[in-house]
């Protein structure tokens, strides 16, 4: 049992909090997300060069708790950059399922040269299902995929798509589509972010591996990302608390700092109390990970623990700073709003304490 | 970062599991598992198999029975013995006063006290609050004047939990009324409970329980080598006590035992066509109270795999918090599972012994988010103490 990040995760910490407390404060953050990229490629290239970009897939006996690390001062500065979307998801995709000749391309992604997305969720179709509309069909040597993919994060600006579609004798495969073989709608999310509605019709595709089922595939892939969603949130938290006590320490009404007054600082209280349950559980996620278990359950248990926590300290962090803290030059909404988003990727609380409920009976005390 | 435990402590751990599941008798855990009130021989008894075993005292001096453990052993040493329902022993001894004698305390005072508090056979209570002065400690009123070799002490205290059990009373007397700042004129004092002059009274609990009592001292005659370290430096030991008190309060594994019971009763609970534990209402709230105390968990695992020296952290007053409330949450939960067979109480009847005891063990339970400093305090300390409000 240890808790303690070792001295390499230590510095990855430190170069990715520097890297982005260089590029962005509040106002330069703001004006890139208003760029019609929505992010900048000179920091992607920059997180490149500090290894990020393939922390899920690149280097044997790396990978969770080091995403975890990095992706935690992305909440912290509410990066725009895609990290998640663009390459870590689709990225373990490849690194899993891939050809060796597929696995290549993730060089280009780890460096920061060529953008991925992961095509999976569809009009009407909500986290946990894996049950694509979206079809594969073949014909003589090749492959083309037909279906409607939305919303699909970073699908705006990838140059490759992993999308899941079902093969015709059943099951749900992955494939690759370049993205000049798609139509695209491309469009901004209520909290800086981009995506795209991706209709395919007969496009090229070419299986990744092969053709055969891979809903196990993109279920591992999914608990990673759940995981690092967590990780994105509890910075992002971290970071709305601390605008929220130092709000309250320098804010006069009545002739005093807001500090004075209980009413405020009790529920600040409440709100370090969440964050520290949320970072617990994100811990416990990451370290699960880490240790070789894959468990969706576990999961559910963070991102449920996680999204609570998002609610209560996302909301309490706009109501403690007052009318300051509705306006969008002031960062703290931003918070908000980046973590109601999260909450609603990969599975809501709702949806994630049905997974608690259906095994309810199965166990009498939940362990480690 | 590691979730597992070394092999080191996973040997640790199943050997204080088998001690605890073979050595404590079955009838004890069984009763403590079933939540059925509290029962001092059992507690006793208990306490004395683990004192002779080392295992009673292990946050105390090596020379006093104490171990050299790390702050993990002493988690796991906790945990397991909640998890196998075995009474902890008494909190007053072994977490408060034991503490304080062994830190502050004279040679002689040490060798006095120190072996039959770990063995209790002298069974502590705590004399602190008082009727004007609760969570605002520092304004005690109680009286103690040097007289000879004795001081003699006028007052009264409050609250005082299991009193009438006990041997001896721990005391904070204010010995410097006219000193400048009220903490600093206070002392701490041991006193013997048989001394003329001492009446206590047992107070009624919402749940028909007496847990706490009032305790008058009228010209108390107390031998002056029974006052712990300096005169006037009481309010600095009372603080390293207190903290030690918020140790070990969140009561994890306590509540998960009480969460499994709950469970096995809500999946006996008939409710429409299925079970109460079928119920997705009923299902949602019990699965987020398990969430949150595993979040509970995890975090005092973090506090405690992070405290190297082992010294109060301001952490705890969270791990406070919210163990208090998911207590709370889990007593409630027993009354809903209970339903209308929470109505009787003490009968021989259909309604099973667990429901009828679900709702004064409710009651009761309010009384965590008060004792041990109330949880708007622990809010306050949370507030000033780590976000520097």
């Amino acid at each position: 049992m240890d808790f303690e990040l070792s001295d390499e995760q230590v510095l990855l910490r430190d170069s990715a909090r520097g890297l982005l407390t260089r590029s962005y404060d509040p106002e330069s953050r703001n004006k890139v997300v208003d760029t019609e990229l929505g992010w900048s490629r000179d920091v992607w290239g920059q997180l490149a060069e500090i290894g990020i970009l393939g922390l899920t897939f690149e280097t044997a006996g790396v990978g969770p708790i080091e995403a975890m690390v990095a992706l935690t001062e992305v909440g912290r500065r509410l990066a725009p950059e895609p990290i998640i979307a663009a390459a870590l998801t689709p990225g373990v995709l490849i690194a899993e399922a891939g050809t060796d000749e597929q696995r290549r391309l993730l060089e280009r992604v780890a460096s920061g040269q060529r953008l991925l997305a992961f095509a999976h969720t569809e009009p009407g179709m909500r986290w946990p299902s894996t049950e694509p509309a979206t079809h594969a069909a073949h014909d003589g040597g090749s492959w083309t995929v037909t279906g409607r993919k939305n919303p699909v994060p970073a699908g705006d600006c990838a140059d490759t798509l992993v999308v899941s579609a079902a093969l015709p004798g059943g099951g749900v495969a992955l494939f690759l589509v370049d993205a000049d073989a798609v139509t695209r709608l491309k469009y901004r999310t209520f909290d800086g972010h981009r995506g795209a509605q991706i209709d395919l019709d007969q496009a090229a595709a070419e299986p990744l591996g092969d053709a055969v089922e891979a809903t196990k595939v993109i279920r591992n892939a999914i608990v990673r990302t759940q995981s690092a969603l967590c990780a994105e949130a509890v910075g992002a938290m971290e970071e709305a608390l601390r605008l929220t006590t130092d709000y309250l320490k320098s804010r006069k009404q009545f002739g005093v700092t807001l500090n004075k007054f209980q009413a405020l600082t009790q529920r600040a209280a409440d709100m370090y109390v969440s964050l520290e349950m949320a970072r617990s559980m994100n811990m416990y996620a990451a370290m699960s990970i880490a240790d070789g278990n894959l468990d969706p359950v576990v999961a559910s248990r963070a991102k449920l623990a996680v999204g609570q926590a998002a609610r209560h300290i996302g909301q309490e962090a706009v109501q403690l700073h007052g009318g300051i803290g509705m306006t969008a030059e002031y960062p703290v909404g931003h918070y908000l709003a980046r973590l109601t988003a999260i909450e609603q990727i990969l599975g809501s609380c709702d949806d994630h304490l049905h997974v608690l409920i259906d095994r309810l009976g199965d166990y009498d005390v939940v362990t480690l | 970062m590691q979730l597992a435990l070394t092999a080191d402590e996973a040997a640790f751990r199943d050997k204080l599991r088998e001690f605890y599941t073979t050595e404590i008798p079955s009838e004890i855990r069984a009763r403590v598992r079933a939540g059925e009130g509290f029962h001092p021989d059992d507690l006793v008894g208990s306490q004395r198999i683990l004192n002779a075993n080392r295992l009673a005292v292990p946050n105390w001096p090596v020379e006093w029975g104490g171990q050299d453990w790390t702050p993990t052993q002493h988690q796991i040493w906790l945990d397991e013995m909640q998890l196998a329902c075995v009474p902890e022993p008494l909190n007053f001894n072994t977490k408060m006063v034991g503490p304080v004698i062994a830190e502050f305390g004279s040679q002689e005072l040490k060798e006095r006290f120190l072996p039959p508090t770990a063995n209790i056979d002298m069974w502590w209570c705590q004399g602190f609050s008082e009727p004007e002065a609760g969570s605002d400690l520092a304004s005690l009123r109680t009286t103690a004047q040097h007289d000879g070799d004795s001081y003699v002490v006028n007052g009264q205290k409050a609250w005082t939990t299991l009193g009438q059990y006990a041997d001896w009373i721990f005391c904070l007397v204010r010995t410097d009324p006219s000193a400048p700042k009220r903490q600093a004129g206070i002392s701490f004092l041991l006193i013997d409970m048989s001394t003329p002059g001492i009446t206590l009274r047992p107070i009624k609990l919402i749940d028909g329980s007496y847990e706490v009592n009032e305790v008058w001292f009228e010209d108390v005659r107390v031998p002056a080598d029974q006052l712990v370290g300096e005169e006037n430096q009481g309010w600095t030991y009372a603080k390293f006590l207190l903290g030690n008190e918020r140790t070990g309060i969140a009561g994890v594994g306590r509540t998960k035992v009480r969460l499994a019971e709950a469970k096995k009763y809500a999946a006996q609970t008939k409710r429409g066509s299925g079970t109460l534990l079928d119920d997705p209402l009923f299902a949602a709230r019990f699965a987020e109270v398990e969430n949150e105390l595993l979040a509970l968990e995890l975090t005092q695992m973090r506090v405690v795999s992070g405290s190297a020296d082992g010294k109060p952290n301001p952490a705890s007053s969270v791990l406070k918090l919210r163990g208090s409330q998911l207590q709370q949450a889990t007593t409630e939960l027993l009354v809903e599972i209970a339903g209308p067979d929470a109505l009787p109480f003490g009968a021989d009847i259909a309604s099973p012994r667990w429901a009828q005891r679900a709702a004064p063990t409710y009651l009761n339970y309010r009384k965590t988010s008060i004792y041990g400093g109330p949880n708007e305090i622990q809010h306050n300390i949370i507030a000033s103490t780590i976000l520097g409000l």
